[in-house]
């Protein structure tokens, strides 16, 4: 069952033309000695057949009350964002190499990269990059590059540890030292923490708003404190929250230097890990050292305004060995929805989304008092918390899922001391109903559990 | 027949023009407890709220559906074009394909959702690694990389990792032929690799003899395309992989051109020890204006105990998620493109072995049938007497000198007639090349329609130069100048100008 539209006597013209008697023929060069393998893969089958299929497997488990969110969000997404990105035209083109060819999809990019600089605060975004965490990575290199000498960075731990992973498998071949910095019992980064390190080698710090822990940071004295040591300020951000929390442009006397994150939250659907996108964005003076794809506006022959690919000395099909990144993929058509799911919202909307979700958290914060859950860590948050359990998070989740409810991340996974903790999210996908079930749910399995 | 011609298609305004200050798409705001929930804004301390907010567009939902439709048009797709990008393969992606992945029971699932109720995605995973092992005659398989060049980043880090655990840590280079894509120097140097570039031959072979010369104790590896860039197959791969075994090095697989050996020949009894495909060429999901891709490596036994994780394992019929013993570890946020993966399985799953072997030899009968018709008609096939893979290159450098008409303006001509160009001036070292590659999904009549066109603009050049020179004629924007946009850098709308302008209107 291939989608290939020739017919035997198609075939059999065109093998004529060639000068063949068999396709077979047209493989004379590949050694006998590598043809003649059995395949396991299953036989071919039509559309219906594979579709039941398809669905079977995504049926398999039942659905899900999701309170996880720990870098991927769950946001209502517009009708009309998917069923645009889903028209062929932006889905089936690629890289607008050809610019002229491409105008709807360098249009789109154009205003994204607008939209994110609205949202960050910052001069220039680029194109997008594949996650929030590959991102960092890239941002990493991009501050080493920019320092010439120094190449220190600090982590904070309250990071996203699969950043933190990230981060260190991509750059390790670098020579990059990566230096990480410990919480406090508020969750947050200390300037305390950071004095002992010193400022000689410093590239630049990493600074996560908010933290994994859903942790405001003090960002204004954070990123004093690294431009006085010489060195940059990377942002981690999530692009929602820049609803209503300060953007990392204004950040501190000078403002951030490099911004990221993953823009998943931006109308892309959880859809088990991806395809996401990841953004980047920084200040006009960093933007030559800035990796991937950037669209410039400029004019054709008739003076008429346009877009296209630019900077492209920088990338790798032109300097090869010499390129900022080895990446040539952008998340094209993420980003496109992401350009359609702000032009629906707005900032009005966006701002709704953060706060009716800070609202719903709050509410599953305080309903779950009286049964002995409290705020892991004492300061700020918006919609994502850690909360301490009078039980260990593992049999939290384990009885919760009995009553069709994930109710979020055990730190455990990261963080062997903290066996009771869990991080939660509730969205404002959730209704009074939803938060009111969870709450009844985890009365009953911390009662069962021997209760407070 | 062309699309977006200017008649119908005013010039594009930006969203931001059509913004209008306090206008609301009102049924996508979702608060129900608004003042409640802004008051919330005043708890958090005065330094960490944002004062102002972001200028994003003020548009009613059918401003932003009519904006982005319109946008849509102006671009071309394997949908409305053929589309002979060389190396990007670009086929057609199944509906069927897109339906499965945008199932609502997949579209909703946390990444980092329970494994006792994430069976299903798991077991979807398990057979797509089971098959692509298959298919490329390897071992295992990690779907995690994000992308083609990520993939390569993968399979060199897993190079590395396997010299470095035998102790045989002074092996410095990588070795790649001249004619390579971007991505594979690019990758060996964010590895901490030197590159090392090796001639090919008249031929389009890699030039043996240099390989001899250049292989030895401070060798990696070496990364190879096969079929090469130069569209031709590599007739002594096996002979290339004994010189870079015996010198202790391990061979990279650039999967970039698989489609045109799918159910032919295998990269693991070719001799390679690790790979990538690119999913969104080999596996028909869709390229989506650049991305997202899906790179997926796979590996010999030599290499399995290295694969990027997590991996999905199965265990008494319960699937989960896992890392290999010495694993290069995460290389993303979570598990990999998941929803091009599921695209991919639904592909692999519909063709099957025979629809699989099908699309690799179509592909390759659509390239050669294309070759020889432009052979005949006069133009200039780089490989001439070798077969083409799933694509070939032509070269027109004889009409650049005869009518100063290049690569690039016949491809650009070519847009005039609704056909995408092929693409340009790849590899390098080729002068005024087209990398043609028309893939399985294209009809012989769309082919010869090609060289017709081909064949025109030829006839154009000798006769009114100016016409090439300056086309595209009848699309949104006439030939942009690419240079103004590198020299005077503008990324983003000029919020001043649309205020000016908006004012003046009033």
């Amino acid at each position: 069952m291939s989608f290939t539209p020739h017919t035997e006597q198609d075939i059999q013209e065109m093998l004529a033309t060639i000068g063949v008697s068999d396709i077979s023929d047209l493989f004379d060069e590949i050694p006998a000695s590598l043809k003649g393998f059995d395949l396991t893969i299953p036989n071919q089958q039509s559309e219906q057949a594979s579709s039941i299929r398809a669905q079977a497997l995504a049926e398999m488990d039942k659905p899900i009350a999701n309170y996880i969110g720990a870098g991927a969000y769950e946001h209502y997404i517009p009708a009309a964002v998917w069923d645009i990105v889903g028209r062929g035209e932006f889905m089936t083109a690629y890289t607008p190499y050809q610019a002229e060819a491409s105008q709807g999809t360098l249009q789109v990019i154009f205003e994204y990269q607008t939209m994110m600089t609205q949202l960050t605060g910052m001069d220039v975004s680029n194109a997008s990059m594949y996650d929030g965490a590959t991102a960092l990575a890239e941002a990493v290199l991009m501050s080493v590059r920019a320092a010439k000498k120094a190449r220190n960075i600090i982590v904070p731990k309250n990071l996203h540890p699969h950043y933190r992973e990230v981060v260190r498998n991509l750059t390790h071949a670098q020579k990059i030292q990566l230096i990480e910095v410990d919480f406090t019992s508020e969750g947050t980064v200390d300037l305390s923490a950071l004095k002992d390190i010193a400022a000689d080698g410093l590239a630049a710090l990493i600074i996560s708003q908010p933290n994994f822990f859903g942790s405001l940071e003090d960002v204004d004295a954070l990123t004093d404190w690294a431009h006085e040591q010489g060195a940059l300020t990377i942002g981690v951000v999530n692009p929602t929250s820049l609803a209503v929390i300060k953007q990392p442009g204004q950040w501190g006397q000078a403002g951030a230097d490099i911004v990221v994150g993953d823009g998943q939250p931006l109308g892309v659907p959880l859809s088990g890990g991806g395809p996401y996108f990841g953004f980047m964005c920084c200040t006009q003076k960093l933007v030559r050292q800035m990796p991937g794809r950037i669209i410039g506006q400029t004019v054709d022959l008739d003076g008429r305004t346009g877009y296209a690919l630019t900077l492209q000395a920088r990338e790798q099909h032109i300097r090869r060995s010499k390129a900022t990144s080895n990446i040539c993929t952008n998340q094209g058509l993420a980003v496109t929805a992401a350009t359609i799911y702000m032009s629906i919202l707005g900032a009005e909307g966006l701002e709704q989304v953060a706060t009716q979700s800070m609202l719903n958290t709050r509410k599953l914060v305080n309903g779950l008092t009286e049964t002995g859950v409290a705020q892991a860590f004492g300061s700020h948050f918006l919609y994502e918390v850690a909360l301490k359990l009078p039980m260990s998070a593992e049999a939290f989740v384990t009885g919760m899922l009995e009553h069709g409810i994930d109710p979020g991340l055990p730190l455990s996974r990261y963080f062997a001391d903290q066996t009771d903790v869990i991080l939660v999210c509730a969205t404002e996908t959730k209704t009074q109903d939803h938060l009111d079930a969870f709450i009844a749910a985890a009365t009953q399995v911390i009662a069962a559990n021997g209760g407070k | 027949m062309t699309i977006g011609n200017n008649s119908i298609s005013p010039p594009s305004q930006l969203i931001f023009e059509i913004s209008k200050p306090g206008r609301r798409a009102l049924s996508q705001m979702v608060s129900t407890q608004e003042a409640e929930a802004k008051a919330l804004l005043n708890e958090l301390p005065a330094a960490l709220r944002r004062e102002e907010k972001a200028r994003l567009p003020e548009v009613s939902e059918l401003q932003a559906v009519r904006h982005y439709t319109n946008l849509s048009r102006k671009n071309f797709s394997i949908d409305t074009n053929f589309y002979p990008l060389g190396s990007c393969t670009m086929k057609y992606n199944p509906r069927g394909a897109h339906r499965a992945a945008m199932n609502p029971g997949y579209l909703q699932r946390h990444p980092l959702r329970s494994q006792q109720v994430n069976q299903g995605l798991l077991k979807l995973l398990h057979e797509l690694q089971d098959w692509i092992a298959d298919l490329t005659g390897m071992q295992q398989t990690s779907l995690t990389p994000m992308a083609g060049a990520q993939g390569e980043f993968a399979g060199i880090a897993m190079i590395q990792a396997y010299h470095n655990a035998r102790g045989d840590d002074a092996r410095t280079e990588i070795i790649v032929p001249t004619a390579a894509h971007g991505t594979n120097p690019a990758t060996a140097v964010m590895c901490g690799y030197k590159v090392r570039e090796i001639p090919i031959e008249d031929s389009g072979d890699v030039d043996v003899e240099a390989l001899k010369a250049a292989v030895g104790p401070q060798t990696a590896g070496l990364m190879l395309t096969n079929p090469s860039t130069c569209g031709v197959f590599e007739r002594r791969i096996k002979e290339i992989a004994e010189i870079v075994h015996e010198a202790g090095g391990l061979l990279y697989y650039d999967g970039a051109n698989m489609n045109a050996i799918l159910g032919q020949a295998r990269p693991g009894d070719m001799g390679f020890d690790v790979l990538h495909l690119n999913l969104h060429k080999t596996f028909a999901t869709p390229h989506g204006g650049g991305g997202p891709g899906a790179g997926p490596v796979a590996v010999n036994a030599k290499l399995a105990p290295y694969l990027p994780g997590p991996v999905v394992e199965e265990k008494d019929g319960k699937y989960e998620w896992a890392t290999p013993s010495d694993s290069i570890g995460r290389l993303s946020s979570f598990m990999g493109n998941v929803g091009v993966l599921i695209r991919a399985h639904y592909y692999a799953m519909t063709l099957g072995r025979e629809g699989l072997t099908d699309a690799g030899a179509l592909a390759t009968l659509n390239a050669n049938y294309l070759m020889a018709r432009l052979e005949k008609e006069g133009f200039k096939v780089t490989f001439s007497g070798r077969r083409a893979t799933h694509e070939f290159i032509i070269s027109f450098q004889k009409e650049t000198k005869q009518y100063k008409v290049n690569a690039m303006d016949f491809a650009k001509r070519l847009l005039d007639y609704g056909f995408h160009a092929p693409t340009t001036y790849f590899p390098l070292l080729i002068p005024e090349c087209w990398l043609i590659e028309p893939t399985e999904t294209e009809a012989k009549h769309e082919l010869d329609r090609f060289v017709d066109v081909l064949i025109k603009i030829r006839e154009e050049a000798i006769n009114s130069p100016e016409v090439v020179k300056q086309a595209p004629h009848t699309l949104p924007v006439k030939r942009l100048d690419d240079v103004k946009a590198a020299r005077e850098l503008v990324l983003k709308a000029d919020f001043e100008q649309i205020d000016a302008a908006k004012a003046n209107q009033q």
